[in-house]
């Protein structure tokens, strides 16, 4: 029997892979020299087994989608991993019908076309399975076509249509199944030989039509829609399927994203599945503001359109990336591009004036924000006279700028300017330690510093040092307190638990909820990374922020950046203060108290 | 008019046929907050680079406002971006995103002129 309803699936299958292979090799040949040795070398080692487990739970069964969104979950691993399965499951139902590997690749996929008896218990069995993965599938497909008409029912905006290949991906995608089911109904009335499934449907399509009509052309439709699907495919965004695999393994090979936008990135970019996860973490929707999430700004960054304003319109908080559960470095991405684009800008800081070079054991870099919250710098000088620390305040008069605000800006050359500046005088100081309270200084002292043998701390881990040697008195004070967590500390640099310590050694915390704690927890709205942002939306972001604080009624609301406390600051509704104010007080408190006690034996002696 | 000397000194004459208000509508346009600057001088006060130099905010809107394009470029390769005077600003002027719209849009006055 000559059947010609495959070479529209045959055609659509070898284009997909001849593009497929295209694709992967230009972006292979694009990495780096080190990133090629990287991915060489990376085959050799036990990461292939930790990329081959993250690509079945990312890729196929989508965990990470699950535990965030159940419903969104299922929709993308019914369709994922239920397909995944019918491939696979079907081709062996076809081993074992046949009996060996002598069969044609498409014979699989119209299997029910070809295969017009069974009689098995075996046969019987697959055809079962078959029918439940089909019903899986579809259940996905209803799901995904409810979604998006639910959105559009109840007026939910959307920012950018679909490009004229993601339609076309998006319907054939739609129409594949209900297809199958059409033309293995179809077969299963004409040959019985169906399941539960197919066999119902079948029988009711046989009672209101006449079947044999429509058998042929319904597998040509399904393989059209095959053909459809594969071609359209690798221009539109279900190219993240393929490309998702290719990055849990380029991630696993301990390849970085570079300053530069590159491959990887690029990789990246593509990886995107459009979730909308990252949606929902983003704060700046709540202030109006909807063309800068990573989902929106990756999509125009993919069609090519102008995105110099959402580019530089995101406050870098990070909260996408920690929801991502493709596990994209977006804040890293956003990066690249804002270095690309502020290249031509140039700024130059040969004016700046050195100031009196000094020699001592500690440093203490108070940075511009901590000027601007002069009680942090106040307090954390308190702190060093009370222990007796010899310090030498680096930036006291001439204060030069650490260098992350360029950075965020994308002026990487800029800053480091000031980054020599600085580590000219840090250098010649003979210091070992160099304490900062300022996490935006913290960040670019850790990360683009070069200061092999000083010690960089940040002044919550200083505090908490001296905690744990008892420099500093004990005694709870009597107040109820939140830790805020500055992005930049939090998710920034991986500093979580030190501040909170010190914040429970002197106060009682009180524990935020899972969902907004750590490194999800909410942004102040300051952050310097959104430098075209109006004032109203970074506004919005603090008050939003503050009235969550608020619901647990705190004494006070503690935080460790200088820029969230100036934010906070401003909201009158709860006392904002930094982690050193708080020690400061419970440092001038026992004196108060002790000079009280004096007053009163005084009194007595009167 | 002997008694009006002072104001033949020629530096400080604005031409108003050859003033070029482009940039300063382009700035304006892009970041309307500027237009809202009551010359308070908090931006000044707290600026880093204003401690080692005159660089001073009220100066480079002066300077926007007369048109002087080759000395703002000069005066604004001076700022650190830190962002002080954002925060300080009692009308929420996002100054940094100023200084950043400056420095493009003299970038792309100059693609013009070339």
């Amino acid at each position: 029997m000559k059947t010609y309803f495959q070479y529209p699936f045959l055609i659509g299958t070898i284009f997909l892979f001849a593009a497929l292979i295209y694709i992967y090799i230009k972006w292979y040949v694009k990495l780096s020299k080190y990133d090629k040795v990287r991915f060489k070398k990376f085959w050799t080692t036990n990461k292939v087994w930790k990329a081959i487990k993250d690509s079945i739970n990312d890729g196929l069964l989508h965990l990470s989608i699950f535990k965030k969104n159940p419903v969104l979950g299922y929709m993308h691993m019914s369709l994922a991993f239920g397909w995944f399965l019918l491939i696979v499951i079907g081709h062996l139902e076809v081993v074992v019908a046949k009996g060996g590997l002598n069969f044609p690749f498409y014979y699989a996929i119209f299997f029910r076309y070809f295969e017009t008896v069974h009689a098995t218990t075996i046969a019987k069995i697959f055809a079962a399975v078959m029918d439940f993965l089909l019903l899986f599938i579809l259940s996905g497909v209803v799901l995904a076509i409810t979604k998006r008409f639910y959105k559009k029912l109840f007026g939910m905006k959307r920012t950018t249509k679909l490009k004229t290949f993601d339609k076309m991906a998006l319907y054939s995608l739609w129409s594949i199944f209900p297809l199958r089911l059409l033309a293995e109904s179809c077969s299963a009335a004409v040959y019985n030989n169906g399941s539960f499934l197919t066999n119902t449907t079948g029988a009711w399509l046989g009672n209101m039509i006449n079947v044999s009509a429509i058998y042929e052309p319904s597998w040509w439709l399904y393989s059209f829609a095959l053909c459809f699907f594969f071609i359209a495919l690798p221009f539109s965004r279900y190219m993240h399927i393929p490309t998702e695999i290719y990055y849990i393994f380029l991630r696993n090979a301990g390849i970085k994203t570079k300053k530069t936008w590159e491959s990887y990135a690029q990789i990246q970019l593509y990886s995107c599945s459009r979730c909308g996860i990252c949606l929902d973490a983003c704060q700046l929707f709540d202030a109006g503001i909807s063309d800068v999430q990573s989902v929106y700004f990756l999509q125009f960054i993919r069609n090519k359109v102008d995105a110099e304003k959402p580019l530089f319109g995101c406050l870098i908080c990070g909260r996408c990336q920690v929801e991502c559960p493709v596990h994209l470095n977006l804040n890293d991405l956003r990066t690249a591009l804002r270095i690309k684009a502020s290249k031509p800008l140039t700024f130059s800081y040969a004016y700046t004036k050195k100031p009196e070079q000094q020699t001592a054991d500690t440093i203490y870099f108070a940075g511009c924000m901590t000027h601007l919250t002069p009680n942090i710098k106040k307090s954390m000088t308190k702190i060093f006279d009370y222990v007796g620390e010899n310090v030498w305040f680096m930036d006291d008069d001439k204060s030069i700028c650490c260098g992350r605000p360029l950075m965020l800006a994308g002026q990487y050359d800029s800053a480091s300017q000031l980054i020599s500046k600085n580590t000219e005088l840090i250098i010649a100081s003979g210091a070992k330690n160099i304490i900062l309270s300022c996490p935006y200084c913290y960040k670019v002292f850790k990360e683009d510093y070069l200061l092999p043998d000083i010690n960089i701390k940040f002044h919550a881990n200083y505090i908490k040092e001296l905690i744990k040697q008892n420099k500093l008195p004990e005694g709870k004070l009597n107040l109820t307190a939140i830790y805020h967590d500055p992005c930049e500390l939090g998710r920034g640099s991986n500093i979580y638990q030190e501040p909170r310590e010190v914040i429970e050694h002197y106060a009682h915390r009180i524990p935020l909820q899972k969902n907004k704690d750590k490194d999800r927890a909410l942004c102040c709205g300051a952050g310097l990374g959104g430098v075209n942002l109006p004032a109203e939306a970074k506004n919005t972001v603090a008050y939003n922020t503050m009235s969550y604080f608020a619901k647990f009624n705190p004494d006070v609301l503690i935080t460790a950046c200088p820029l969230c406390k100036k934010t906070f600051v401003r909201d009158r509704r709860i006392e904002t203060m930094d982690i050193s104010e708080l020690v400061v007080k419970a440092i001038e408190q026992p004196n108060d108290s002790k000079s009280k006690e004096t007053k009163e034996i005084s009194y007595a002696i009167i | 008019m002997g008694d009006l000397d002072f104001l033949k000194v020629k530096h400080l004459h604005i031409d108003y046929d050859k003033l070029e208000l482009d940039l300063l509508n382009k700035v304006l346009e892009e970041e309307p907050s500027f237009q809202w600057c009551i010359s308070c001088g908090c931006c000044t006060a707290s600026c880093s680079a204003g401690n080692h130099t005159t660089f001073n905010v009220r100066r480079i809107s002066l300077l926007l406002r007369r048109g002087e394009i080759e000395s703002l470029e000069k005066e604004l390769e001076k700022c650190m971006l830190c962002g002080k005077c954002t925060l300080v600003c009692p009308r929420d002027i996002q100054l940094r995103n100023v200084v950043m719209n400056i420095k493009r849009n003299i970038l792309k006055y100059k693609m013009i002129l070339l």
